[in-house]
């Protein structure tokens, strides 16, 4: 087992190393860079500031300083926060992104397990009908407008009620984090709910439950034990990625939210082609998503006896 | 190992099955509400140590005489030589003084210098004594001299030092070719300053009110270590406020600067900046539920502030946003007549009042906005621009003389470069139609997001561009030397020794009036020659709320200015 | 007890009926067609996706209205306003001048139209200039006046002309006396006025409301264009928009789910059974993959398939979201086969003498369909949104052609005010996702073998 999971971390620095690379390749291939600006500059100006940031060396040697800096763990300099190390806005803002995500995820698999199991016992009847209609609307509008609607309900509640129950933005007690936390977890829930009650469905008419049933297992343990068990290994797969690809798609909820988490930095980074925080967003998220797989590999194993890790 | 008849029944029926596991599934619900809330908890506390807003203090919090209001962004550059946006422009005006500032109806007012003296050849400026920084020190003339040497420094890679080039050298300084001590800026004594000029330049007292002119203390700087700028306590500050609490990209606090000099200035005790976001829902948001002072509205959301029965107000931001067109040689706008066509054919009125529908824009019928000031009066009262007439058929004249000039069959489509900001979308998909309909040319939209739009605006690789100018100084001259032809922001390198003429008229002239009929002719030929098609003023619709007073709103140097506001509530 | 003799086993006849055919001998997918023209469901879908497929296809052969086309006179219009116009002059600027005088202290110079509102007043008292608000609600008690127009800060100009988004609707404008440091004084004066509906008689001619044998003069009173379904913020049809957009948004809605479940479906099956090196190695790159930064590559695609400003990237999006969506059907339908193949039927095959191939085709990949089902669900809306987002770096169509992603981003601006121009575009996308929601319902069903009863 071990073994196993030392070899996953090894691999798991090399593809950590070829993200990267392929992004730093990336980035300089696109035109622009991060010191254009609207008042433009001079030609002196610019071989200064150049030269100032190593943007004058050819890019091979850049990328081999680069990845020197990396191995020491330096991110370097923000260009846009021009007085910030790449590595104190990681440590500042990404546990928040991740206390974020983490309560949306929970909030996606307790409710998308529940919903799911739900539809699938309830199927082609009344209960099934109502979730399924919902998970189709709240998969076919923009994340942006649930977001603002649900801000908006949030300031129409505290009006009703007199007093801010619920803060409409910001960060920092339990209920800053409620909503903004449910808002964000909602299209995984949603996806989780159909995966859930598709898997449920397979199994709900497989042959050993039918023989658990013959047996005369009890109602309750067939249903926990072997169908709730099984049916969740779909869940689980994708539940890994998921948290990574929340915290990383954080975006929309913490900027309606005022929430000052790391996904803003990782969009607004491309769009002001910061080089640097480009680079350490895309790493460190790199890491983490390459962390979690490793994770639900292994609980992959736990949940499932049958599965083989080799 | 179950058996049958262990106890339990044996054989069930679906109705039995499916009723049990529901009752396993509410009690699923209820392990996972209690673990949510569990885990709630735990995270509060972890979120607790990241730095967080607390509790907000409600927009106006009388008790404590201090407010609550939001900025678009976190400041990305606190050090104000190097400063280059609108948000770090903000945040200075409020901790940081220079030698002028600006009152409470903004006009230019004594800042740090208590009188000056403006000459052909330079000015002097002589500093009240009683001006000091944060730590209780004077401010004196040499940290003057400090900071503009260092906003010069061709080290400090400044994007604004270009602002300094009238001061005599700077522009040599600042490409290397002189050491930082030659530059025309001296401290006769500590409390004043002599600045040489590089040419006359009648205006300079409107641009020492800008950041980049703002002083800075030399030992301070060095004990920072390079870091001065990235925290609260890693700067020093001789304005009404400073910043006491810094917590990047969510908060701010700002307080009562004790050692300010200026008792006139500065009479709330606290600021709190409690959330920073540039979303224009959240901030409405967070306005309707009590927790800023005041906000922008759109034009979507005007009918809902009706409906509110606020108090909306109005204020122009000052930028303007034109069409700058491409006039090199091998572009169809580089064709005189094709850009009369294209002059013409359209009607800024039309953009503003149909299209656009911001209730806040002004059609601009100038390169000069509206609030920029003449001799005695506005600008455009004393030399009022040429009104506009929408002609579709002399247009279409001009088009046909272009197609002949250029000897072509048919004209190829145009590019319209653009952002991918919604309203410049608007605008752009307004164009499109607008000039297929009226004069049968196909125009391609060029989205492009931030970055490669400049880089394409710096190569010229457009013809038509949505371009935009705020003002950096409070003189005509911040608009008027746009197209000459040594301007590096004139994208589509226009190229007129007149204009440069005039320009040149305009920038050293001591006599106000030979300036401002300077200005009027580049006004005159800015419409004459095309050399750019203008769009409208940009201006925004805000709400305050009504305990707030005092509380002003400007088009140079900073956008909200709370220095002078004041919380007044009524009597009962 | 019976007394067996001889004659209790003769032999029986042969009977036709005991080697009776209780049905045909079906392959699998003969199986799975049958119950799949069976499922109400699934046809339901399929009835739907055919209809979409006309609203498509024969959709603008039967309203050839130009999605471009901007009809500014009927900006954000919801779908059944009235339209009726009357035909005015074409619009001439004002000087302030006006036959009507001193009808009150504050007058309309002329009648109030859609083209513009020209108010006169007579200077307040004691007034260093005068603002001009206007207001859909009447001023009340706060003193609430709205939306500020203008201010004039002189006493010699007392009218303004407004022509900011007017609609037919009844607007309160007020003129407040401003002190003479700009502030506001307590005097003020209101006027409600109703706004009638107008149109140029040249703009009539141009938009062909008019056909060439009547005469058409001022006066007249005329209908505008129909929009059966409203118009957006710039006056485009909105049904022409859709039809259009649905081109688009269907293709690379459906056509990248597809393309990516498929590769992701090879990459993952294969992948999953080999095992091994392998399939570390494969899960790796997919890793890789998903690590990317996605504006970053998207624009860096758009530069590598070299589409030029204005020209549509229809085809370089879908293979640019084939590339870098795979990866998560990939994962689940290799966690998928991971289970699947320790089963039994798996190892009788393979001792059966059974291939990779058909064990992979035949065995695992339908057992992972119902998997597989979901996740092209919900790609579809992503693949649309993602469209809808990607238009803002020049990928995807370009303006002013339309696609229903691109629609509800517009759409969302004025979600509060104007509500259709975000509910229609989302509506169709609802419908496109539940059609496919329950063909893949269906489909499972039908190829499920072991639902065979259960129906």
């Amino acid at each position: 087992m071990w073994m196993y999971v030392l070899k996953r971390l090894a691999q798991g620095v090399i593809t950590v190393w070829f993200i990267a690379t392929a992004t730093f390749f990336a980035m300089h291939s696109v035109p622009g860079d991060p010191l254009l600006n609207e008042r433009a500059m001079s030609e002196s100006i610019r071989a200064n500031l150049e030269a100032r940031y190593g943007l004058d060396q050819p890019l091979m040697t850049q990328y081999v300083i680069y990845l020197g800096n990396l191995s020491r763990g330096d991110f370097g300099i923000s260009f846009t926060q021009e007085n910030r190390q790449v590595n104190d806005i990681i440590r500042e803002h990404f546990p928040i992104s991740a206390i974020l995500g983490v309560l949306a995820v929970v909030f996606a698999a307790a409710g998308g397990v529940l919903w799911g199991a739900l539809t699938a016992l309830y199927r082609n009847r009344l209960p099934d009908y109502i979730i399924m209609f919902l998970v189709i609307l709240g998969i076919s509008v923009p994340s942006f407008v649930i977001a603002a609607l649900s801000q908006l309900a949030l300031v129409n509640l505290n009006t009703l009620l007199g007093s801010t129950v619920l803060p409409v933005a910001g960060w920092g007690t339990v209920r800053h984090m409620l909503v903004p936390s449910l808002v964000l977890g909602l299209g995984t829930m949603a996806y989780l709910t159909r995966l859930m009650r598709s898997s449920m469905l397979e199994i709900i008419s497989s042959d050993y439950i039918r023989t658990a049933k013959a047996k005369g297992v009890p109602p309750a343990r067939i249903f926990t034990r072997h169908q709730l068990r099984n049916a969740i290994l779909p869940v689980i797969t994708v539940l890994g990625p998921s948290i990574a690809a929340i915290t990383t798609g954080g975006f929309v909820v913490e900027l309606v939210f005022a929430i000052p988490g790391l996904g803003r930095f990782f969009v607004q980074a491309v769009q002001q082609l910061d080089y640097t925080v480009i680079m350490g967003t895309t790493v460190f998220y790199g890491a983490f998503l390459v962390f979690m797989v490793i994770v639900v590999d292994v609980l992959y194993g736990f949940i499932d006896p049958r599965v083989r890790l080799e | 190992m179950d058996k049958p008849g262990d106890g339990n029944s044996s054989v069930f029926t679906e109705q039995e099955f499916t009723h049990s596991a529901g009752r396993q599934l509410a009690l699923f619900a209820c392990y996972a509400l209690l673990a949510i809330a569990v885990l709630l908890y735990l995270l509060s506390l972890a979120a607790r140590s990241t730095g967080s807003n607390g509790v907000a203090s409600g927009a106006i919090d009388i008790v404590n005489n201090s407010i609550s209001i939001t900025l678009q962004d976190e400041p990305p550059q606190l050090d104000a030589s190097r400063a280059s946006d609108a948000v770090s422009g903000t945040v200075l005006f409020h901790v940081m003084e220079g030698l002028l500032s600006y009152g409470p109806s903004g006009e230019l007012v004594p800042g740090v210098a208590q009188r000056w003296e403006l000459r052909a050849d330079g000015a002097t400026f002589w500093l009240r004594e009683n001006a000091r920084w944060s730590d209780g020190e004077p401010v004196t003339a040499h940290d003057f001299v400090f900071s503009w040497r260092r906003a010069v420094d061709p080290a400090t890679a400044s994007d604004y030092s270009f602002i300094l080039y009238s001061v005599k050298n700077a522009e040599l300084v600042n490409s290397g070719e002189l050491p930082l001590s030659y530059l025309g800026v001296n401290a006769r004594d500590d409390y004043t300053l002599e600045v040489e000029f590089e040419r006359p330049t009648p205006f300079f007292d409107k641009l020492v009110a800008f950041a980049t002119y703002y002083p800075m203390r030399e030992d301070f700087l060095n004990s920072t270590n390079g870091r001065y700028g990235a925290d609260a306590d890693m700067m020093l500050y001789n304005g009404p406020y400073m910043i006491t609490s810094w917590v990047h990209n969510a908060s701010m606090r700002w307080e009562k600067n004790p050692f300010y000099w200026n008792e006139n200035r500065g009479f709330l005790d606290a600021i709190n900046v409690d959330y920073m976001t540039s979303d224009v829902n959240a901030k409405l948001n967070l306005f309707k539920d009590r927790q800023i002072a005041d906000t922008t509205l759109s034009a979507p959301m005007l009918p809902s502030a009706m409906e509110q029965r606020w108090h909306i107000d109005r204020f122009m931001e000052g930028t303007v946003f034109f069409l700058e067109l491409n006039h090199r040689a091998e572009r169809l706008t580089g064709n005189y007549h094709f850009r009369k066509a294209l002059q013409l054919a359209q009607d800024p009125a039309e953009l503003v009042y149909r299209a656009l529908k911001e209730a806040s824009y002004l059609p601009a019928p100038s390169l000069f906005p509206e609030f920029i000031r003449g001799v005695d009066d506005l600008f455009r009262k004393e030399y009022p621009p040429e009104p506009h007439r929408m002609d579709v058929a002399a247009a279409r004249e001009h088009l046909e003389m272009a197609r002949q000039e250029l000897g072509l069959q048919e004209f190829p489509p145009l590019v319209l470069l653009t952002g991918d900001s919604p309203i410049s979308m608007v605008a752009a998909e307004y164009y499109q139609a607008l000039y297929r309909k009226n004069l049968g040319l196909e125009i391609r939209i060029d989205a492009q997001i931030f970055k490669q739009r400049l880089a394409k605006m710096d190569v010229g690789d457009f013809d038509i561009v949505l371009a935009g100018w705020g003002p950096d100084y409070d003189d005509a001259l911040t608009f008027g030397d746009l197209f000459t032809s040594w301007n590096l922001n004139n994208h589509g390198r226009y190229n007129n020794p007149q204009m440069d003429e005039l320009v040149r008229t305009a920038q050293e002239s001591l006599d106000p009036r030979i300036r401002m009929e300077a200005f009027a002719g580049i006004q005159q030929m800015v419409k004459d020659d095309v050399v750019i098609i203008p769009m409208y003023e940009r201006g925004y619709a805000f709400v305050a709320d009504p305990r707030l007073k005092g509380f002003e709103r400007r088009s140079i140097g900073t956008e909200m200015d709370y220095s002078y506001a004041y919380i007044d509530v009524p009597d009962e | 007890m019976h007394q067996f003799s001889a004659a209790d086993f003769a032999p029986l006849e042969p009977h036709e009926s005991l080697h009776g055919i209780s049905r045909p001998s079906l392959s699998y997918w003969q199986d799975a067609w049958i119950r799949l023209k069976a499922n109400k469901r699934a046809l339901v879908s399929l009835f739907i996706v055919g209809l979409l497929l006309t609203f498509t296809l024969l959709g603008p052969l039967m309203w050839p209205v130009d999605p471009g086309a901007q009809d500014l006179e009927q900006i954000s219009q919801p779908p059944g306003m009235d339209r009726s116009a009357l035909i005015v002059p074409d619009y001439q600027p004002w000087d302030g001048s006006s036959e009507r005088s001193d009808v009150s202290d504050l007058y309309l110079a002329e009648t109030a139209t859609t083209q513009a509102v020209r108010l006169k007043w007579d200077a307040l008292s004691g007034a260093a200039g005068h603002r001009v608000y206007r207001n859909i609600f009447p001023v009340g008690p706060e003193q609430a006046f709205g939306v500020p127009l203008a201010e004039f800060f002189d006493n010699n100009t007392l009218y303004f002309e407004d022509r900011l988004d007017l609609r037919p609707e009844r607007y309160y404008y007020t003129v407040v006396a401003l002190n003479s440091d700009r502030s506001l004084s307590g005097v003020f004066v209101t006027l409600a006025v109703n706004v009638l509906r107008v149109t140029s008689l040249t703009d009539a001619q141009e938009r062909g409301l008019v056909d060439g044998n009547t005469n058409l003069a001022v006066g007249d009173q005329i209908d505008l264009a129909l929009h059966p379904l409203g118009t957006d913020y710039l006056g485009r049809d909105m049904l022409a928009r859709l039809m259009a957009g649905a081109r688009v948004s269907l293709f690379i809605g459906i056509g990248a789910p597809f393309l990516f479940v498929l590769f992701g479906m090879a990459y993952g099956s294969i992948a999953g059974f080999l095992g091994g090196h392998i399939d570390q190695v494969m899960m790796r790159f997919a890793d890789f993959v998903v690590a990317l930064p996605f504006l970053l590559f998207m624009i860096m695609f758009k530069i590598a398939f070299g589409i030029g400003p204005g020209e549509s990237g229809v085809f370089p999006m879908l293979v640019a979201l084939v590339i870098l969506m795979w990866p998560a059907t990939a994962r689940l339908v290799r966690g998928q086969i991971l289970q699947i193949r320790e089963q039994g039927y798996i190892a009788a095959s393979q001792l059966l003498g059974a291939k990779t191939n058909y064990l992979i085709l035949r065995h695992m990949i339908p057992n992972t369909l119902g998997v597989v089902l979901v996740t092209i669900t919900f790609a579809i809306p992503n693949a649309i949104f993602i469209e809808a987002f990607l238009s803002f770096i020049g990928m995807g169509v370009a303006p002013p052609t339309p696609s229903w992603g691109s629609m509800s981003n517009e759409g969302i601006k004025t979600m509060l005010t104007h509500p259709h121009e975000l509910v229609l575009p989302a509506l169709f996308i609802s419908i496109t996702v539940l059609a496919f929601n329950l063909l893949g319902d269906g489909l499972r069903d039908a190829l499920d073998a072991r639902m065979r009863n259960t129906e």
